[in-house]
């Protein structure tokens, strides 16, 4: 049946289910540019950068999971847990601030991708029990919250507040890192068997990759990539604040989602995510711009925009798998 | 094959009680412990706080509980919870029985919603609940108009803080709703399809189950539940506080669930077990704040009971 078809409209399907989240994203940026003066300063798009920068960081790392067919809960958690630390670290010099988060989180991300590739237990429960593992060791290192540890070095300091040519240093951090991201997963033989995993895990390993240790990095890319981003933040805010990150790794994998990675692994693009997280980014700063528009309404329009892109994909892959040989 | 049974050491047979039993004995030696070591543990108030403090997580892990059945997850319970909290002030004016009514009818709307997700469209059940969790809390925000509202009606305080026969009227509707449940899995064509279609999707399909209408039903029913508990926690706080109600239970109830030893691959359902795994946690809870153990620590100990009780259970995971 597909002999008699035009493979077009099916490779169509695969071009907008990968560029959907850009193209939504340049039309939601050319319309609010046309509708929203407060939208059309360089300020502001300084502003939506440099919000963005931190989840862009944890949605990167989500992207490599979710590729592996894997998901990661924890992150929320190591993003506060990564801020409490690097500030608890900063007197201690600009090298302690940036390395001990990136340890500690490090070290429970490598624990997460040990647990799910040697014993078998379903990523979304290891990752769960280290969601509320690194909440409570951030909340006893902050005497249950009650401490707020303040960044006392400035070099650390400027790493959230500073700029390079009039941008924000974190948002040249955030796209660096992207980029590097992009080269890992598209022209490395670790991302061929990150993409190898998620596709069949089954023929990876019968391929002769080393998945068990390919998920092992994976997840301590993810908890890395948390830990970073609650530096960068606590580099900002000036302090190590407890209460963040709650939710955050569901704000990372609805990126995720709406950037084209399929939950199921196999592919996924990180220029999608990185359109994704700047979608969210826009939304929210649209909503924060109008006075008048109640700020819960982001969440509503949020949710309603995952629902639509997802449905949309949804059906987008079914025709691309239906129509193309 | 019998000198392999016989070499065998008696232990490991043994060990296929674990995962079966294992939250039980684990909650009978919390129990034997916090009666040795903790005062007051035995009496009438301390029992009745942690059977009403664990109430709600029972109804929300009742409906999870049959969504993981389908090899599924609902991400959006909580913010139903939020829901069904939101609209209680507003429409109590007309009624207790009316504004229960528009909760409950919010949770099916929210079920429905999901559940068509989920079977008609085809998403992963993550991703379709996903889409609510995120939007459903700030849409219970906005209809309450992002304030607290104090709830003073008797009759309808009286489901949250009343006594039936000596026991809390919330208990009393939890163990019925644990019932209702068990008795749609164990007893009801609906239950039995529900497990086949989490056991073996396509070979339900080929059976020519109702696959989806299932699937839909199942949604709903978790919906309709963690509405229940949204409504029961207004009546106990004698207030509605859209952001705050529910927040992160949707952990607490898959939490729950799994300990239980009900698979996230489907096609098993602990009834009694998921009770005993939100008990459990609930008593881990007291427990630690009994001894004046910081909530960080209490956060730490979960994580662990968690990964030993799947752990434990795993071997029912082939891959």
């Amino acid at each position: 049946m597909s002999a008699t078809l035009p493979a077009n409209p099916g490779r169509m399907a695969g071009v907008v289910q990968r560029q959907g989240a850009l193209a939504v994203l340049f039309a939601v940026v050319v319309v609010s540019l046309a509708l929203f003066p407060g939208f059309r300063s360089v300020d502001n798009a300084g502003t939506i950068l440099i919000a963005a920068a931190p989840p862009m960081l944890i949605a990167l790392g989500m992207t490599f999971v979710i590729i592996t067919g894997g998901i990661d809960l924890s992150v929320g958690s190591l993003y506060a847990l990564g801020g409490v630390v690097a500030a608890w670290a900063s007197p201690y010099g600009f090298v302690a601030a940036l390395a001990a988060p990136l340890l500690l989180c490090g070290a429970i991300g490598v624990l997460n991708g040990v647990l799910i590739s040697r014993t078998g237990m379903a990523p979304f429960i290891v990752t769960l029990a280290s969601l509320l593992g690194a909440r409570g060791l951030m909340r006893s290192i902050s005497d249950e919250g009650s401490t707020t540890y303040l960044v006392e070095n400035d070099a650390f300091h400027r790493i959230g507040t500073g700029s390079l040519l009039g941008v924000g240093i974190q948002v040249w951090l955030a796209a660096v890192l992207v980029v590097l991201g992009v080269l890992l997963l598209n022209r490395t033989r670790f991302g061929h068997g990150v993409q190898a995993i998620g596709g069949s895990e089954d023929a990876a390993a019968l391929m002769g990759l080393p998945v068990r240790r390919i998920k092992v990095w994976v997840y301590l890319l993810s908890g890395l990539l948390a830990g970073l981003a609650g530096a960068i933040n606590a580099a900002k805010l000036g302090s190590g604040v407890t209460v963040l990150g709650s939710g955050m790794e569901l704000d990372a994998i609805a990126a995720v989602v709406i950037g084209g990675t399929l939950l199921t692994g196999g592919a996924g693009s990180i220029a999608g995510t990185v359109a994704g997280v700047l979608l969210l980014g826009v939304i929210q700063n649209l909503i924060n711009q109008n006075g008048d528009v109640n700020s819960n309404w982001q969440q509503v329009i949020s949710g309603a925009f995952l629902a639509a892109v997802v449905v949309a994909q949804t059906y987008l892959a079914r025709a691309r798998r239906t129509k193309s040989p | 094959m019998t000198t392999d049974a016989l070499a065998r050491p008696r232990w490991a047979v043994n060990k296929a009680w674990l995962p079966k039993y294992g939250v039980y004995a684990a909650i009978l030696l919390l129990i034997l412990y916090n009666v040795a070591f903790t005062p007051y543990f035995l009496t009438l108030s301390n029992l009745r706080i942690q059977l009403i403090q664990a109430a709600p997580v029972v109804i929300v892990a009742m409906g999870m509980a049959l969504v993981i059945g389908t090899e599924g997850i609902d991400l959006s319970v909580g913010s139903v919870m939020a829901l069904a909290a939101a609209l209680i002030p507003l429409y109590l004016g007309y009624g207790v029985i009316a504004a229960i009514a528009v909760s409950l009818l919010a949770g099916v709307a929210v079920g429905l919603a999901n559940g068509v997700l989920v079977a008609k469209v085809g998403l992963q059940p993550i991703v379709a609940t996903l889409a609510l969790f995120v939007g459903g809390r700030g849409l219970a925000v906005v209809i309450s108009g992002g304030q607290l509202k104090d709830v003073r009606n008797e009759d309808f305080l009286y489901l949250g803080s009343g006594d039936l026969l000596g026991v809390p009227v919330l208990v009393w509707i939890a163990a019925l709703l644990v019932l209702v449940v068990a008795f749609v899995i164990r007893r009801t064509v609906f239950g039995r399809r529900l497990l086949a279609i989490g056991g073996n999707r396509p070979a339900a399909e080929l059976a020519g189950l109702p696959v989806k209408r299932v699937l839909i039903g199942v949604y709903v029913l978790c919906a309709v539940l963690a509405s229940i508990a949204g409504l029961l926690s207004v009546a106990r706080i004698q207030s509605s506080d859209a952001s705050a109600v529910g927040l992160l239970i949707e952990l607490s109830a898959i939490t729950a669930v799994v300990v239980g030893g009900t698979p996230l691959t489907g096609g098993r359902v602990r009834v009694l077990g998921t009770v005993a795994g939100a008990l459990l946690m609930q008593l881990v809870v007291a427990t630690m704040i009994k001894h004046d153990l910081p909530p960080s620590t209490t956060e730490m100990v979960q994580a662990v009971i968690i990964l030993v009780a799947v752990y434990v259970a795993r071997e029912r995971r082939t891959r």
